[in-house]
C-alpha cells in the first residue's frame, strides 16, 4: 500500500507526486513478506548445508516426545513443556520479589533522605557492575552455604536482585514522569506521603512504566535460563539434559530458542494491547 | 467582617531559597471570613507567600500560626492543617487517572475516612454549587480549563475547608473562561468563607476583596482597603502597578 491509495493529497488539493517506483516496490506488502521469507530461508538453508557438510545427523522425527506423549495411560507433557512451566514460575517469582525490591529501592532514591538515597545508589552501582553469572555464583556458593538456602532459593534471589536494581530505575523515571502539581494537589488535600504514592503517583506512572517494564519482563525470562549453569531445574537446563542423552544438540537448542521466542512475543504482543487500552482510558 | 478571630497570622516572616532572600519580614492577618486579594509584579513572592499558608513551602524564620495551629517544617499537625486550608492552582492539578466525581471524593475518603456514599452526595452538592454536576463521570481531559478548574475549586470544598487559597485561578485559562471561575469565586467569597487571592484581576478585587495587599521583591508594599488601594494608594511603585494593568 502507499500513500496516494488513501486518497491523502497535498496542498491545494492537488495529489501528491507518486513516490519512486524502486521505493513503492519494496514498501509492498507482498515484497516485504518474499524479501523477509528469503532471507529466513537463507539462514535455514545455510545451517542445513553446514550441518550437512559436517555430516549431521537430523533427526527430528525425534523432538515431538519431548514435547508430549501419547502412552498407554494416556497423554503426558513432555520435557520441554515441564520446563517452559518451570521456567515461567521462575521467572514469576523472581520478578515478583524484583518489583517489591525495586519499588523499595526507587523509594528511597526518591525519598529526600541523604541516607537513603546513598543506600540505593550504592546498591544500584554494586549490583549493575556485577556480572548476571558472577552474581549467581555469589549467591550460590558464597551466601547459599552462610545463610543455608538451596540452589533454586539462589537463583529466584540471584534474579531478583539483579533484575530490581533495573526495575527500580523504571520506578523512578515513572514516578518522576508525573508532575509535581499531583504531588502538591495530593499534599494539599491532606494527603500522607503513602497515600499520595498508592492513589495518585503510582496508578499514573504506571502508563509511563508499562513498556519499559515488558522490556524487563522479556529480560528477566532470558536471563533466567542462565540458571542451568548450577542445574536448577527449568528450560534450558531440560535442554542440556535431553541433548547429554540423546546428541541431538542442533533440534534440541532450535526449539529451546523457539519456546523462549514465542513466550516473549506473546508477552510483549498482550502488553501492548494493555498500552492501547490505557492510551485510551486516561487521554492526556 | 469577624474581626475576633484571626485565621491566619503572620510574624516577621523570612524564606530563602539557598541564597535568595524570597520573603521578606512578612507581617499579616487575615481573619475569618474576610477576603485578601495580593498582588504585584511577578516573582514579587505572591505564590510562594501564600504556598507557606498549607505546607508546601516552609519559611525559615518568624511565625505563621493558621487556625490556631503553628506551622513549620515537620509540624505533626501539618495534614491536619491542610485539610482545614483548600488550595486551588493556578494549573488546576486535577488527578487526570481519576473522573471527577472521584477527584471530588478520594481525599474526603481516604484522609477523612467517609463512607463512599456520604463522600459521592457532598461531591454532587459542590458540583451543583460550581454549576456542572453533569460532568460528574468525566475525566478532567475532557473538560474545558474553566470547568476543570471549577471542579479543582470543588475538590478543595469537599474537604470542607475552613481557609481556601487561590494561586492565580485564572492565569492557565483561555479569557472566555475566566468569568465562570470568577462567578463561582464570588459566590464562595459570598457564603463567608475565608479567601486569600493571588490574582491580577482588579475587576474581581474590587468586588470581592476586605484586604488588598501589594508585594513587590518578597516584601509587602502595601496593605489597605480596596476604595484606598485603588483610588489614593500610599506607595508610588504600587500606583505605577496599578497604572500598568488597569491601562486598558
Amino acid at each position: 500500500m502507499n500513500v496516494s491509495d488513501l486518497g491523502i493529497s497535498g496542498p491545494k488539493g492537488q495529489p501528491l507526486p507518486r513516490p519512486p517506483f524502486l521505493k513503492r516496490f519494496f514498501d509492498s506488502v507482498l515484497i516485504s513478506v518474499a524479501i523477509y521469507a528469503i532471507i529466513v530461508g537463507l539462514i535455514a538453508y545455510g545451517s542445513f548445508v553446514g550441518a550437512q557438510s559436517m555430516g549431521y545427523n537430523w533427526q527430528w522425527y525425534r523432538v515431538p516426545q519431548f514435547l508430549y506423549r501419547n502412552t498407554e495411560i494416556g497423554f503426558e507433557w513432555g520435557q520441554i513443556p515441564i520446563g517452559l512451566v518451570a521456567t515461567i514460575k521462575l521467572s514469576v517469582i523472581s520478578f515478583l520479589l524484583a518489583t517489591a525490591i525495586g519499588l523499595l529501592i526507587a523509594l528511597l532514591r526518591l525519598s529526600g533522605l541523604v541516607i537513603g538515597s546513598a543506600v540505593a545508589v550504592g546498591f544500584l552501582e554494586l549490583i549493575r557492575n556485577i556480572p548476571l553469572l558472577v552474581l549467581l555464583y555469589l549467591f550460590y556458593y558464597v551466601l547459599g552455604p552462610i545463610f543455608g538456602f538451596d540452589r533454586y532459593t539462589a537463583s529466584i534471589l540471584t534474579l531478583a536482585v539483579f533484575h530490581s536494581a533495573l526495575i527500580s530505575e523504571i520506578f523512578r523515571a515513572g514516578i518522576n514522569a508525573v508532575h509535581t502539581g499531583q504531588w502538591e494537589a495530593a499534599k494539599s488535600i491532606g494527603m500522607s506521603p503513602f497515600q499520595a504514592y498508592r492513589y495518585i503517583i503510582l496508578p499514573q506512572s504506571v502508563r509511563f512504566m508499562l513498556p519499559p517494564m515488558t522490556g524487563e519482563v522479556v529480560h528477566l525470562i532470558k536471563s533466567s535460563a542462565i540458571v542451568s549453569v548450577i542445574a536448577v531445574a527449568e528450560l534450558t537446563t531440560f535442554g542440556r539434559n535431553i541433548i547429554s542423552d540423546t546428541y541431538m544438540s542442533f533440534e534440541i537448542w532450535f526449539t529451546i530458542a523457539l519456546v523462549y521466542l514465542v513466550v516473549t512475543l506473546i508477552l510483549s504482543i498482550g502488553v501492548s494491547h494493555l498500552e492501547k487500552k490505557y492510551a485510551v482510558d486516561q487521554q492526556n | 467582617m469577624n474581626q475576633a478571630t484571626p485565621m491566619i497570622e503572620v510574624t516577621n516572616l523570612d524564606k530563602y531559597y539557598g541564597a535568595f532572600h524570597a520573603l521578606k519580614d512578612i507581617d499579616l492577618t487575615v481573619h475569618q471570613g474576610e477576603k485578601v486579594v495580593i498582588c504585584g509584579p511577578s516573582g514579587s513572592g505572591k505564590s510562594t507567600l501564600i504556598r507557606c499558608f498549607n505546607g508546601l513551602e516552609w519559611h525559615n524564620s518568624g511565625r505563621l500560626v493558621i487556625d490556631g495551629i503553628e506551622v513549620y517544617d515537620g509540624a505533626k499537625e501539618i495534614r491536619e492543617l491542610r485539610q482545614e486550608v483548600g488550595m486551588v492552582f493556578q494549573q488546576f492539578n486535577l488527578f487526570p487517572h481519576l473522573t471527577v466525581l472521584e477527584n471530588l471524593t478520594i481525599g474526603p475518603m481516604k484522609v477523612r475516612r467517609i463512607s463512599k456514599a456520604q463522600a459521592e452526595e457532598t461531591a454532587r452538592k459542590y458540583l451543583e454549587r460550581v454549576h456542572i454536576p453533569e460532568q460528574a463521570d468525566k475525566y478532567p481531559s475532557q473538560l474545558s480549563g474553566g470547568q476543570q478548574q471549577r471542579v479543582a475549586i470543588a475538590r478543595s470544598l469537599c474537604m470542607e475547608t475552613r481557609i481556601m487559597l487561590f494561586d492565580e485561578p485564572t492565569s492557565a485559562l483561555d479569557p472566555e473562561m475566566i468569568n465562570e471561575v470568577l462567578d463561582v469565586m464570588v459566590e464562595l467569597a459570598d457564603t463567608g468563607m475565608t479567601m486569600v487571592v493571588v490574582t491580577h484581576e482588579m475587576g474581581f478585587a474590587r468586588k470581592v476583596a476586605d484586604t488588598m495587599v501589594f508585594m513587590e521583591a518578597g516584601r509587602i508594599v502595601e496593605i489597605s482597603p480596596p476604595e484606598q488601594f485603588f483610588t489614593n494608594p500610599s506607595s508610588e511603585r504600587c500606583r505605577l502597578f496599578l497604572d500598568q494593568i488597569l491601562a486598558h
